[in-house]
């Protein structure tokens, strides 16, 4: 259930959540980890799964909100299969993230923020991934893609299902 | 030249370099071994004798920090607490040591922890960094098997734990009390200062707080002593840290140096200006730290030479920029990541970071009003020292630098509506 109406972890995920909680000198500690794990659960942090969280940790959803508003990879709505998350930041845009960035707008067909519609990509701007050497540089799903050109963006995409 | 000294980055080269036995064969954790035979108070005087100091961005003394802890805690813990949330544009050194040699970040734990009597650390390491997350994993694991963390390291009678903990995307999570409350579960807002972290740290704990970078050069400290390391360096500031170079240079990437070379002989190690174009201006301690031009590099890169220059050493990210850069777009650039990474907690910064990116997009449209330029600088001037932690002052850096060291470019783009440097280009305007 991605959002719709009342949602629970699975007996997997819950175990995990409070193996996470019992680990810190304080439970809530576990609550980025935990929201990162509802994520991979759900695919991103509904209202629902905020008050799910905070069921599990004795807080209000309020509080949780205010946590999931503060971290701009806890996503407050649905995203792709993949997210593409290009860097716009002093070095990158030395090297052309710009350009990058209007490249893969034109090949997605999508705006920024945006997720084709087929629900397989996400493109995000994304501020320093701390990779400057690799310039100009997005993040694919976990992996860190440059320097990228009009070449390598086709490649990368190629491979993406 | 005398040879060069390689401390952090001697075995990035090597095949597998992210593995105990790789590390082992090049005499790691020989040092942990060495300092678990030592005092802990003498292992923090000799860090405090070797003028290290933290490299992630403030420069502060590192002995001295860990001189902090109080000797009677009244039964709490202390806690070891790593800053891996390299967030500040133009920096990748973090990255680079934890894939490429986390051991010796591990080995510099745990002779921190014994300095400091803590049991037990945590690694905050930003949330984009899943490679390098996965890598000190594994790493971690690797040493816990041989024995050099966990209980009872060699038979020494010291435990050691660690707990890896990953951010979620917030370059104010850098900043370490605001890295303090996000491992605790809440928004990084930073705290009121003081009690500082060695006094109320982490979960109310005394807490020592160090930059990756900083921890991986103490194994080095213990192994050759207080003396050659400071040697290394200038009077105020020992050994070599490692520069990330990006930009408009032939070969960017991470450049080890002993922090009395320059800047122009970091540019030159780098490879030098890309071909056919010269150099306009470098940002030599991430973008935090205040622009210098082409004449200004002949400082040295340490903490007190790069003041002394104007600037700041910060975390050491040099971007180089040629002369196609137009200065009025870098500081749009600058300006939109404040903006959008200010945690909104201080009134003066969450208003002037996106007032000034507001304005700086205003006059890249060609927009501008003649009076803007002194408007930002009196705007940026007046919120110096008024805020919580020092996310605002760092904004201040570029947005002083970049209009006084480059002022026609902005009074250009103000009176003709277009940019000089790359005439008719049209900047591309993002909504905040």
């Amino acid at each position: 259930m991605r959002g719709a109406g009342r949602v629970a972890f699975s007996a997997e995920t819950l175990a995990r959540a409070r193996e996470l909680m019992a680990a810190y000198p304080a439970p809530r500690a576990a609550l980025l980890p935990v929201l990162r794990l509802a994520q991979e659960e759900f695919g991103w942090i509904s209202p629902e799964v905020e008050e799910h969280v905070a069921g599990l940790f004795g807080l209000t959803p309020a509080h949780v909100h205010e946590v999931v508003t503060f971290y701009h990879l806890l996503h407050q709505k649905p995203v792709g299969r993949h997210v593409l998350s290009v860097c716009h930041t002093l070095s990158c845009w030395l090297m052309g993230a710009e350009g990058i960035i209007a490249y893969l707008k034109e090949r997605l067909g999508i705006e920024e923020g945006e997720t084709t519609p087929d629900g397989r990509v996400t493109l995000l701007r994304a501020e320093c991934l701390c990779a400057c050497e690799l310039a100009p540089m997005m993040q694919v799903d976990d992996d860190y893609v440059g320097p990228l050109t009009r070449e390598r963006i086709d490649e990368v995409l190629e491979r993406l299902d | 030249m005398p040879p060069r000294e390689r401390l952090l980055t001697r075995s990035f080269d090597l095949p597998d370099s992210h593995r105990l036995e790789t590390s082992r064969r090049s005499g790691g954790y020989e040092a942990l071994r060495k300092a678990l035979g030592m005092a802990p108070a003498a292992i923090t005087e000799e860090v405090r004798r070797a003028n290290l100091r933290g490299l992630g961005g403030a420069g502060f003394g590192t002995g001295m920090k860990w001189g902090f802890v109080p000797k009677e805690t009244g039964g709490k813990p202390v806690y070891l607490v790593v800053n891996a949330d390299e967030g500040e544009p133009g920096t990748f050194k973090d990255r680079y040591l934890l894939e490429r040699d986390p051991h010796l970040v591990l080995e510099g734990m745990a002779i921190t922890g014994f300095a400091v009597g803590a049991r037990r650390a945590f690694v905050y390491i930003r949330g984009e960094y899943v490679r390098p997350y996965r890598i000190l994993a594994g790493a971690i694991e690797e040493a816990a098997r041989a024995n050099l963390l966990g209980p009872n390291i060699l038979g020494s009678g010291f435990d050691f734990e660690i707990t890896l903990h990953r951010g979620a995307g917030a370059y104010i999570c850098g900043e370490e009390t605001g890295l303090l409350e996000s491992l605790e579960g809440k928004k990084g807002w930073p705290r009121l200062k003081p009690p500082f972290p060695a006094v109320v740290g982490a979960f109310g704990c005394p807490t020592v707080i160090n930059n990756v970078e900083t921890l991986a050069l103490v194994p080095r400290i213990i192994e050759r002593g207080a003396e050659w390391f400071a040697g290394l360096g200038t009077g105020t500031q020992g050994g070599t840290r490692i520069y990330s170079v990006s930009g408009h240079v032939r070969r960017p990437g991470p450049y080890e140096l002993p922090v009395s070379a320059t800047l122009r002989e970091l540019i030159e190690e780098a490879g030098g200006v890309r071909d056919g174009h010269r150099l306009k201006a470098v940002v030599p301690g991430g973008s935090s730290a205040a622009i210098l031009t082409a004449e200004e590099i002949d400082c040295t890169l340490d903490v007190d030479g790069l003041k002394a220059a104007g600037s700041m050493a910060g975390s050491a990210g040099v971007v180089v920029m040629d002369e196609t850069t137009c200065i009025v777009e870098a500081l749009y650039v600058v300006a939109r990541f404040y903006a959008h990474e200010s945690c909104g907690q201080c009134t003066p910064c969450r208003e002037s970071t996106g007032w000034i990116y507001r304005v700086v997009g205003r006059i890249l449209q060609g927009k501008g009003r003649p009076e803007d330029p002194d408007q930002i600088l009196d705007i940026a001037r007046k919120g110096v020292g008024t805020t919580i932690c020092a996310f605002y002052d760092g904004a201040v850096g570029p947005y002083l630098s970049y209009i006084e060291k480059f002022r026609p470019e902005f009074d250009h783009h103000i009176r003709t509506g277009g940019c000089d440097v790359q005439p008719g280009r049209v900047p591309v305007l993002t909504t905040h």
